[in-house]
This record gives structure tokens, sequence and C-alpha cells, in this order.
């Protein structure tokens, strides 16, 4: 088990900027709060009062004194904001060629699930290099996932996703906490982060998945629901043709242009009515109680399995704006362009 | 007869003008605490109203528009008496004083009057929220978070309302025990500026509770 | 025994003078009906007595727990309903009343020149609410208390939790209306009862913060009783107002919670700046260094605070536009405290400094409010907060401000002021003791808590990992030793009201229009209302009559 200590150890891709950065700011306040210790205990001492009648100068004003004391410490503090500032956009960005792994936290238990379909408790086995995009949501109560070593936490919320990513640098175990008290258990709300070698993450990759990949999974819950009766790929349906919607604008009835993010997508699966596509009819039946927060997430990860093939662009035609779905016009009329085979992301 | 402004002075003034302008200042200051106060439910409702508008539009539609503008007409005119009365006090005239306190609270009285049939129709319409509620638009979840605020933001008014009149009657009351002058009516005119206060807030939540739905009916 | 401190020239012991504010009138009926300013301080100051040692004691308890890895003391449940219960308690029933309504308004009527307060009869009304409040979040914690921390967040507290929120939120609702009486009755008073000649910038540094205090009091906690009000709401009829599953939004609620919260932090320390900006100049014998920078840095504290709320948001879902926008505000915030902190430094540079007891506070809250201020910087860089928030790091922050901080400058407000509040001395040697003993007891217990939030230990945590103990013991030894240190100013205070040296009128031969009146006052405070004539800490100006220079 590795210790989260205090050394320079760069466990997470980020912990080693992180280090650093919090030591050079402990260096500097400690530099500073000593400094003033120090004049507080010398004041004290050299101008302790030497006689009950004293009345020392009453000096107590000095301007350049009162400029120098609030430019210097406000240049210091832009700075302490910029870095802090760019430490966080970098967190907020994970790196293009970041894998998914869904969350699903509840009382009190963290789920994982691969993309691969391989699923764990309490724990996530990761493969050092390469970066690990989280898409978290809560079946309950207000969560957060927080792993020390790599210096990252995100709150997970009920009702919508939200997103870290994280990349372990040295293989190791490290500790997962929950960090948004959620309940009695919530200390025990605990698991392990195994990060491995790659070799040992193939290895580990296969012992998992009974019911394949995540998004297989999610297309035969596509089917199994009735997902495909409205939702063609390939030709007019009654509902959006949802082939490349991950991340697309879309423009809904009320005028609005949204991102069809995963909470998006899970909003629209689960609250039906709420955001109806521009000239599309509120028709669709809602599948809340009718699927958990992991079948979403299947659903969600088959959609994004799905999007446009690497270097192939949307088929373009009349009415290509946003939201109409490579060239479907929401009135039913001819498609434009032959439809593509499902491409591989 | 003593002077009121006399009989009224409290020990930790110096003089009555003192007296007045802390009080006044003091008053002030609870009215700005009360525009917190709602303004904390006109910031959430805004919140919802931004993210739901279908819900909350749908909301407004089943409000009943012109029970909601009649009763601010009712309270305009009553914070016109109000004003009156103010006046009466300041120029010293007593019995006209008491005569639109009286009809300030008798106004007020016809809008919590008009107010509690309103909530009673929805009761009726089922859109009292919570296991009561029952709506059959494509946005119900927010048809109900719109009444939730319906209800509690012109409930809390009411409960100003409600107070307003008991403060008005105290005021009757010590008119007719002979209490001011034109000298000192300090508590009239403090009064008043609760009372438009509480008219204020009306408008703002007839205007937003009301008016965005009238054009769907 | 008793002394007066060793520098004093021997002066003759006054003469017992006719009745004073505590004998005027005797009886229970006589203070329950009370209307005189200072002694309804006295009744807030047995009331927040009570509730820091209850609060204090639930510390302690969680504190012993805590030794061992895995707990023994409590069961999960009851640890999470000792910390909610103790967050309860001190927030709102000790920190925030502390020294406004103990402190403020005995002395802020006599600091002016006032015979009392704008509307004293509010000001009982506000203890009797306040006393309201309280009894109703004690008849939660008998009925089992709460779990869901002093934050209620949602869903957890609306929908999950099972235990009495409704009763706790509403005692904490109606002890707020408590908080904005006082502060309205404090702003009214500031603006129209300060005797003739008091013009604004004659005021001191104690009425300039309290009344910067008020604003915040009066703005921001009508916005709590909302909250808590609709949290309320929300379990009574079961509608989903933060309830994502009804359609509500949990992060509205934190948006709207912190939104009071935040401000509140500045209510609990800027009370404690104002009493440190009157210990230090009267026991450096100097006026407070750059009195306008200190002055307006109150304001600005009291402005800014209201717009860096999301700050405690930064990984509870708020944009990241969001989070720049508070990150940034909080930084500016940071600016006029330590204006304050350099000038209270300044002040002592070749003054006369007399270590007496609540110079020894004061002088500590300098420090530890410095610690625990810079550790808001790293808190408030975005980058390092995502690992930092809600670690123990963040608990040593506040405790570091809050107890380090305010309750340190309480307790030297409350010695500073002992002999005019009851015509007694302390006993100076213990009270110098019990100083040394909470200074050095607050860090032990609080330091080794930066070290396990950096190391990653959360908060709210009834067990934690076996890497974490030896901290956790240090902490705990070091609460042991503080919970000492608060326990013996009790006694002696107690004692030394009825035992303890009779006080001069200017014990500390310090300016200020309070030290002008007997010890203790009469009721009304001046026979003759004072016409002013000087600068706040004018030494120079008044030194034939302190018989100084």
């Amino acid at each position: 088990m590795m210790p989260t200590c205090l050394a320079l150890l760069l466990q997470g891709s980020v912990t080693r900027e992180y280090n650093v950065f919090f030591w050079v700011m402990v260096a500097l306040c400690g530099a500073v709060g000593t400094g003033i210790a120090a004049f507080l205990v010398y004041c004290a001492w050299h101008y302790r009062r030497r006689s009950p009648n004293e009345l020392p100068p009453q000096i107590s004003m000095n301007i350049p004194a009162e400029v120098t004391w609030i430019a210097v410490p406000a240049l210091i503090f832009i700075s302490m904001f910029a870095y802090g500032l760019k430490m966080y956009f970098d967190l907020e960005r994970p790196p293009d060629n970041s894998e998914d792994v869904y969350v699903v936290a509840r009382q009190w238990m963290w789920k994982t699930q691969h993309l691969g379909g391989q699923r764990e408790i309490d724990t996530l086995h990761v493969p050092v290099g390469r970066a690990i995009r989280l898409n978290m949501i809560s079946q309950d109560v207000i969560h957060s996932f927080f792993i020390p070593a790599f210096r990252i936490k995100q709150d997970v919320l009920p009702g919508r996703y939200t997103s870290i990513w994280f990349k372990a640098v040295v293989p190791g175990t490290y500790h997962l906490f929950c960090a948004e008290y959620c309940g009695t258990e919530h200390s025990q709300m605990i698991g392990w982060i195994y990060a491995m070698n790659p070799k040992d993450y193939q290895i580990w990759l296969q012992q998992g998945a009974a019911e394949g990949s995540l998004a297989s999974t999610g297309e035969k819950l596509f089917h199994q629901f009735g997902c495909s009766n409205c939702h063609h790929f390939s030709g007019h349906g009654r509902g959006p043709n949802l082939r490349g919607l991950y991340m697309r604008p879309v423009q809904i009835t009320t005028g609005q242009t949204v991102v069809a993010d995963e909470t998006y997508i899970r909003e629209s699966i689960l609250q039906s009515r709420a955001k109806i596509v521009q000239g599309f009819q509120p028709i669709m039946p809602t599948f809340q109680g009718q699927l958990s927060e992991e079948q979403v997430a299947a659903l969600i990860a088959y959609l994004k399995a799905i999007g446009p093939a690497p270097g192939e662009e949307m088929p373009s035609g009349p009415g290509e704006e946003m939201g109409d779905y490579g060239g479907i016009r929401p009135d039913l009329s001819e498609p434009v362009a032959p439809a593509t085979k499902p491409g591989a992301r | 007869m003593a002077d009121p402004s006399v009989l009224a002075l409290r020990e930790q003034f110096r003089n009555p003008e003192q007296q007045r302008e802390t009080s006044t200042v003091g008053m002030w200051i609870f009215l700005v605490t009360e525009v917190m106060l709602f303004g904390g439910l006109f910031t959430a409702f805004s919140v919802y109203r931004m993210s739901h508008p279908a819900g909350f539009d749908q909301g407004s539609a089943d409000m009943e528009f012109w029970l909601g503008a009649i009763n601010t007409a009712v309270l305009i005119c009553s914070s016109f008496t109000m004003a009156m009365a103010v006046h009466s006090s300041e120029t010293g005239k007593k019995s006209r004083l008491a005569v639109f306190l009286l009809l300030t609270i008798l106004i007020g009285l016809v809008f919590l009057v008009i107010k509690f049939t309103e909530y009673y129709l929805h009761y009726h319409d089922q859109k009292l929220p919570g296991i009561l509620f029952h709506d059959t638009s494509p946005d119900a979840a927010y048809v109900q978070m719109f009444f939730v605020f319906y209800f509690l933001m012109t409930g809390l008014h009411a409960f100003h309302m409600i107070v307003g009149e008991g403060v008005l009657c105290a005021m009757l009351i010590r008119t007719w025990l002979g209490s001011f002058s034109e000298r000192y009516h300090t508590p009239i005119e403090l009064a008043g500026l609760y009372w438009h206060f509480v008219d204020t807030v009306w408008v703002f939540l007839f205007a937003i509770f009301y008016i965005p739905g009238a054009h769907l009916k | 025994m008793a002394t007066i401190s060793i520098a004093e020239p021997p002066r003759p012991a006054p003469a017992r003078p006719r009745l004073n504010y505590l004998t005027e009138k005797t009886g229970l009926m006589s203070w329950l009906f009370t209307t005189d300013h200072k002694r309804i301080g006295l009744l807030y100051v047995l009331s927040i007595t009570f509730f820091f040692f209850f609060g204090g004691f639930f510390a302690l308890l969680m504190r012993l727990h805590l030794l061992l890895p895995q707990g023994w003391l409590f069961g999960h449940e009851t640890y999470n309903k000792l910390f909610s219960m103790h967050g309860i308690m001190m927030v709102w029933f000790f920190l925030i009343p502390s020294i406004p309504n103990t402190l403020g308004n005995f002395v802020l009527p006599m600091m002016i020149g006032a015979k009392d307060l704008a509307f004293p009869k509010l000001n009982l009304l506000s203890w009797y609410i306040f006393m309201l409040g309280g009894l109703t979040t004690l008849y939660a914690l008998v009925r089992g208390g709460v779990d869901t921390g002093w934050t209620f967040y949602t869903p957890f507290s609306t929908s999950y939790s099972t235990t009495f929120v409704i009763a706790a939120a509403v005692g904490i609702l109606i002890a707020g209306f408590s908080s904005i009486l006082t502060g309205l009755n404090f702003i009214a008073t500031v603006h129209r009862m300060r005797a003739p000649g008091l013009t604004w910038y004659r005021l001191p540094i104690f009425i300039w913060s309290t009344y910067a205090t008020s604003l915040i009091l009066v703005l921001a906690t009508p916005v709590l009783a909302i909250t808590l009000a609709m949290i309320a709401i929300e379990r009574v009829f079961q509608v989903g107002i933060f309830d994502p599953a009804l359609g509500g939004d949990p992060v509205l609620f934190q948006h709207m919670f912190w939104f009071y919260s935040h401000p509140a932090v500045y209510i609990m320390v800027l009370p404690a700046m104002a009493v440190v900006s009157e210990i230090i100049p009267t026991f450096s014998r100097k006026p407070i260094f750059g009195y306008k920078a200190v002055a307006f840095s109150s304001m600005a504290i009291a402005i800014i605070g209201f717009l860096v709320w999301g700050h405690h948001m930064f990984v509870a879902g708020e944009s990241a536009y969001a989070a720049m926008t508070f990150s940034l505000l909080s930084y500016m915030v940071a600016i006029p405290s330590a204006i304050k902190v350099f000038n209270w430094t300044a002040t002592m540079y070749k003054g006369s400094v007399q270590l007496d007891t609540p110079m020894l506070y004061a002088i500590g809250f300098v420090a530890l409010f410095t610690i625990g201020g810079m550790t808001g910087l790293f808190l408030a860089a975005l980058g390092i907060d995502v690992h930092v928030t809600d670690t123990y790091f963040v608990i040593a922050h506040f405790h570091y401000i809050m107890v380090g901080g305010t309750v340190m400058a309480f307790l030297g407000g409350v010695h500073y002021w002992w002999p005019k509040i009851s015509g007694k001395m302390y006993p100076e040697f213990l009270a110098k003791l019990s100083a040394l003993t909470v200074f050095l007891g607050f860090n032990l217990t609080f330091f080794p808590q930066f070290i396990l939030g950096y190391m990653g230990m959360p908060r709210r945590y009834a067990a934690y990992p076996p890497e974490f103990q030896v901290l956790n013991v240090l902490s705990t030894a070091g609460a042991s030793i503080l919970g000492v240190g608060y326990v013996v100013p009790l006694i002696y205070l107690i004692w030394a009201w009825k035992y303890g040296e009779r006080a001069p009128d200017n014990p500390w031969r310090t300016t200020g229009l309070e030290w002008k009146t007997p010890s203790p006052p009469p009721k009304h405070n001046f026979d003759v209302t004072p016409i002013v004539t000087w600068n706040a800490y004018d030494f120079e100006a008044q030194k034939e009559e302190l018989q100084l220079g």
C-alpha cells in the first residue's frame, strides 16, 4: 500500500505539480507567518513598558507602508489565483485519448463500470499512463469521489452527471474515499484504486466481462426497450436519429440550443418530455423507474460508440442545421445521404 | 392634554426628534431585511423558471388572472387610503386618520378574502403541492414546483398582510385613545412604510405568477 | 490572589458608589424584564456560555472517539449526530451571538456616549427569541439529534435523514431572527445615537467593525431563514424543491445556504477583530495604526464577503467560470484582512507594550488568525482546493479562525472589559496561565489536522484508515489541554465576580468613553451626555486625565 505522505511522489499525473505548488505556498506563507510572529514577539519584548506612566510616540500612520502591504499581497494573491486556475482548467479538460469509466454512487458503495463491461464495487482497476475519465452519478444523495494520491475530487450528484479525469503514473494501490457526507456509513464508503502496468491490466481485463462490453449491453437495451422502433439510424423515424449525438448542439422546441452531453441524454431517457428536439412531437414515453443508473450508463456508452467513424463526415444536405441529425429532415422527407455503417469510435 | 410627543419620548433618546429619526431608520432597515427574505424566494423561483419555462408557464396559466388583477387593484387602493391616513396624522386630523385607517384595514381584508378564495380554488383543482397534487401536462413536476413557490411566496405575503392588519388595528386603537397629534405620529408613518412595502411585494408577485401564463388561456 | 497589573501606580480604591446597573434593582423579574443593554448582555453571556460548553463537550467526545481508527465510543450514527450538533450549537448558538450580543450589547452604547441602544425592548425580545430558538434546537437534540451536519445538504437532509431535521432547522431559523433584530438595533444606534461631536471618523474601530457585522446580520440572515424554511417545508409536505427525484436542484440549496453562511463567518470574525482593535492600542498605549485603512477594511470585508460563497462549492458541480470568479473574489477579500493584520502589528511597533491577559489573547489572535487566513489562501486556489476540500485541512482552517481567532478574542474581550462589567478584577496570574494553556492546547489540537487533510483524511468520518492515527491522537491530546484552558477561566471568573479585588474605573488607563464611567456603570451609563472633541485612541489629548507622559 502506497503511503500518501509528504514526499514528492508522483502517483498521479498532477500529483507532482500539485505538491510543488502546495509546498511553495507553504514556504511563502510560512515565511510571512514566521515573520509576523517574530515581529510580534520582538515588539512585545523590545517595546515592553518600562515605567508605569510612559507614553510612547503616537505614530499611527505611514502611507507608503500601507500601500506596500496592500500592493504586495495583492500581487502575490493574483499569482496564486492564476496558478490555481491553470491547474483547475487542466482538470476540467480530459485529454482526447482518455478512457471512459462510468461510476454510480449510492449509499454506501461505489459501483464502477468499464467500457469492456467489467464491473467493480468499491474498487477501480486502471492502467498506468492512460487518462481515465470518470462519468459519475448518484442514485440517492450527494457523494464525492476522492483519490488523495492523485489529488482529485469531484462531487457526485443525483440527477446529473459530473466528471473528473486522472492518469495514474506509478503502479500501486491508492485510497478511494467518499468525501461528501452522505449518511451513517459515509466513513465506510471507501475503496481502492489499483493502478496496474498495462500488461497486468490486460490480464485483469480478461477475467472481467461476462456480459460483453458496456456498449454492447447498451445496444441490447436499446432494442429491448424499443428505442430502435422510433430512433432509426438509417431512415426517417418518429424520433431523431441518434448517430453522432454525443456532444452535438441540439435545438429544442423552446428555441434554446443545448449540448447533448451525458446529462442531456440521461434526461431525454428518464424525463423524455423535458426537452423536445425542434420539429419532433412529444411522444416519447419516459423510462423513469424502468432503467437503473447502470443501464442508463450502458445506453450512453452505446450512443457514444455509434458516433460517426473517424474521418467520416456527417452526410450533408438541405436542412443540415444543428440538430437535424445528419440531414434527415424532421418532416420525414427523403434522406439526403445513404446510411453509413456504425463506425468504431 | 399632555403633548403626545413628550409622553411618548423614551428614556434612551435625548429628544423627540432623535426618537423619530431613529425609529424611521429602524423601520427602513427592517424593510431591507424583508427584501432579502423575499429575495431568496424570488431568486430560487427565477432559477427554476429559467430552467423549466414550459412547466412554469403552464402553472401560470392555471392561475385565475382576473382575481389576481383585482387583488392588485385592491391593494393599491389600500395603499392610497394608508397614504391618506398618514397625511391626516401629519395634519392632526384625528377623525379622518381613524377613518382612513379603518378603510385600509377593511380593504386589506378584501384582499385576504380573495386570496384565500383562490387558495381554495387551487385546492379544488388539485394544484396543492404534495400528495394532493394532480396534473396531466407534460411538465407536471415543474407545474408542481411553480405551485410550491406560489403557495410559499403568496403565503408569506399573506402572513405579512395579516401582521399588517394587526398593526393597523393597534394604530386605530391608539388613535381613538388620542395618542397621536401632528407633533407625534411616527408610528403611523412607520406603519405606512410597512404597508406600502407589503403592497409593492404583491405587485412583483402578481408579475411573476399571474402574468406569464395569461396568454396561454 | 488577585492582583492589578504590576506597572500600575497604587491608586486608592474607589468608594463604592451609589447604585450601579447591577444593584439598582434586584430579583429575578428585574432581570427577566430588563431593558438595560448591560443586563441583556449578561443574559446572553449565560446563554452562550451554556451552549459553548455543551458544544465543546460534544467536540471532546468526538475527539475521544477518534483516538482509535475504527472508533470505540460511539456507533457511526451517534458520531454523525455529535458532529452535526457540535456544528449547529457552536455556529448559531455560540459564535454568531458571542461577541456582538455579549460584549457588543454591553459596550457599544457606552462607547458612543449613549444611554442605551436605540430599541431596548427589541433588544430584550432578541434574547427571548434566541432562547426560544435554542430551546427548539435542544428539543431536537433531546429527541435524538440530527445527523445532517450543520450544513444540511440536500437531498440527504430533505429526503433521506430520519432525524429531527425540522426541529433543528426551525430552531436555527428562530435564532436567526434574534440576529436580525440585534443587527437592526446596532445599525440604528450607531447612525442616530452617537454623542454630540462623535463623528464617524472619531469612532473606535470596535464600532466600525460591529457596524459592518450588523450589516451582514441584517442582509444575510433572512436568506438563511428562507432556505431553512424551504427544507422544513420540503420535509413536511414532501415536495421536491431541492430533490432531483422531484425536479429540484440540490446544488441550488448549496448556493442559497452558502450565500448566508459565508458572510456568516465574517459575522463571527469581524467582532473578534473589533475587540482586538481595542485591546492592542490600549496595551501599546498608541492609537491603532492606519485608522482609516482598518475602518474601511471592516466595511470591505463585509461587502466582498457577500460575493465569495461559491468557494465552498468548487467541486460541487458549479461551472468552471463560476469557480474562477469566486476564486478571484476570495483572494480579494483576503486583502483587507491582511491590511488589518499588518496594522495591528504596526500598532505595537514603538509602543509601550504591556502583556496583560487581554493583550496575550489579542496577540494570540493575530498569530492564529494569520495562520488561519493564510490557509484560506490555499483553499481559494482552485487547483489546491480540489484535493483539500472536504478534508481535515478545511476543518483546521476554520477552527484556526473561529477558535484560534474568535474564541481567543472573545476571552480577551471578556477579560478586558471584565473590570467595567463586574467592578472587580480577575486573578491575573491564573488568567495568563489559562491564556497560555489555551494557545498551546489549541495549536496541538488543530495543527495536526492540516497535515491530516493534506494526507487525504476526509472530514465527518467516524472511522479512518490506521495511517492517520498518530495525528489524531495528537489532536485529541491537544483538545484535552484546550478544554482545561477553557474551564479554568469559567471558574475563576465566577469566583472573581464575588471575591475579586475591587476594580478602578479605568484600570488599563486607556481612552474610550466606556472607561469614563464608574466600574460597574450606573444604569444610564452617563449622567451627562458627553460632548466628544477628540479622536479615538487619542492618548495625547487625554494624557493629563490619564496621568501619562
